[in-house]
């Protein structure tokens, strides 16, 4: 199973856990019919073309709705307390989340208590988590943006806005960003970054870049980034390894983008209905 | 004997066990600290916007520490603002102030602002916001949803609509882009 874990923003939606499907309009989850947004409604519809794309059975989604005020996430971190040794997940993608750390080290707990331990990738609010309780080593892909590579390089910070301003400001440096997080145990074994030059890390070394197509007006879309996670959080299910898979993810975000012909207008469902296309393209390139 | 053997400076730490002088005011959410901000600064109170100690961190956490002799008077304007904190605890230790760096970028008539991990971006000839991206706290979807399509100066106040560290930073992000383009 591949376990889509994640906050979406519907006041008080109850918790939902079952298959993700998607349309034109939008995705459901366990039926329920959510809007296509940046955030967890943009990686699920991204992972779910891409197991429709490999073949392999679509995700299952774990969400409830959460605008800020904790109640959603904490049902989310609740349930995986509770449930997840018995839910067979082989990779489970955690997403937006209000960054909790009690909450989320009784998570890992659970899992250490599991004989087989999903993949897991983390971005966004889980990643701010994982980071600030000093947990990376739990989690195998981390897909970090320039800012949240800067966070995971400051070992003082526990969330991105408290990156101290020196860091900040390393950010045309971004081999030394790497350094650092992968020096302070704040990075995962694959690391993906994301930017106008995309790195892919393995064990701390930079062993991929990505710059062509350089789309510009990529950056201020919000939402590309959850494309990338979903496409890993795919890819991973379908067997493919996580260097592998950063590479493919990184080259279709960027094949999409080209494809949509973005203005810093656009909106993230333009860029979402050019990846089975990009995905296509991605795989002739590369000759797989 | 030397008589006049210069006293050791006491070390920080031993600064710090002694003279507890500053306080925390931790609240809910980090977003009402930039009201509780702007009430204090006002008042001429000497205050900073910093991350609690670690007892009190959840990992999405921000608070003001205040000169501790001020406590009743803060107090007690907070509460006839509605701002009442959660707690008021005395510190030792100097938490993390959140990071006001931003960075600006244009793309044509777009410009993009983007402080820590959040960035905002508008169509200066209409000033209406096309664009939030970046963040990780689930505020950050709802407030996109809230905020795209409305004119900077009609779009929700962040303080009443976010809840997150990153709804914090957006506010940082655009209040540069109020100052760079005019409301």
């Amino acid at each position: 199973m591949l376990l889509l874990v994640g906050a979406v923003p519907v006041e008080d939606l109850p918790l939902l856990v079952g298959p993700v499907a998607y349309n034109e309009k939008g995705i459901t989850v366990d039926g329920y019919e959510l809007a296509i947004n940046r955030g967890n409604e943009a990686m699920m519809t991204s992972a779910c073309i891409t197991c429709r794309h490999y073949g392999v059975d679509a995700p299952i989604g774990l969400v409830a709705g959460d605008i800020g005020k904790r109640k959603g996430s904490e049902a989310i971190y609740n349930y995986l307390i509770e449930h997840l040794p018995e839910m067979g997940a082989k990779v489970m993608t955690l997403h937006y989340v209000m960054p909790d750390l009690k909450l989320n080290k009784k998570v890992l707990a659970t899992i250490d208590t599991m004989e087989h331990k999903p993949m897991m990738i983390a971005d966004a609010g889980s990643m701010y988590v994982a980071k600030a309780g000093g947990d990376s080593h739990y989690y195998d892909v981390f897909t970090p943006d320039l800012g949240e590579a800067a966070f995971l390089a400051d070992d003082k910070a526990d969330h991105p806005s408290f990156t101290r301003g020196f860091i900040f400001n390393m950010e045309e440096d971004v081999p030394e960003l790497i350094r650092r997080a992968y020096a302070g145990n704040n990075a995962t074994k694959t690391m993906f970054i994301k930017g106008a030059v995309d790195y892919v890390c393995q064990d701390g070394e930079i062993v991929d870049t990505i710059r062509e197509p350089s789309i510009e007006t990529m950056e201020p879309i919000g939402g590309t980034g959850d494309l990338i996670t979903g496409m890993i959080s795919g890819l991973l299910y379908a067997g493919v390894d996580p260097l592998q898979a950063c590479r493919i993810a990184g080259r279709a975000n960027r094949a999409a983008g080209e494809l949509s012909q973005p203005t810093p207008a656009t909106q993230v469902q333009e860029i979402l209905r050019c990846l089975p296309r990009a995905l296509d393209k991605v795989h002739k390139d590369l000759g797989l | 004997m030397n008589w006049f053997k210069k006293k050791e400076k006491p070390s920080q730490e031993e600064n710090d066990s002694h003279a507890v002088t500053r306080g925390l005011l931790v609240f809910a959410h980090p977003t009402t600290v930039i009201d509780v901000e702007q009430i204090l600064r006002e008042e001429g109170y000497e205050i900073r916007v910093v991350s609690p100690p670690p007892s009190y961190r959840t990992g999405c956490d921000l608070s003001v520490e205040f000169p501790l002799e001020a406590e009743a008077a803060i107090t007690e304007l907070l509460n006839n603002s509605n701002l009442t904190p959660l707690d008021v605890v005395p510190i030792t230790s100097k938490g993390m102030e959140p990071l006001q760096f931003v960075r600006k970028k244009w793309y044509g008539k777009y410009l993009m602002v983007r402080a820590a991990n959040m960035k905002i971006t508008v169509d200066t000839e209409t000033k209406i916001i096309v664009n939030i991206s970046g963040g990780g706290c689930p505020d950050v979807p709802y407030l996109a949803t809230a905020l795209i399509g409305k004119h900077i100066n009609e779009a929700p106040d962040l303080t009443e609509v976010g809840f997150s560290l990153c709804a914090y930073s957006l506010n940082t992000a655009r209040e540069e882009l109020v100052r760079e383009i005019g409301a």
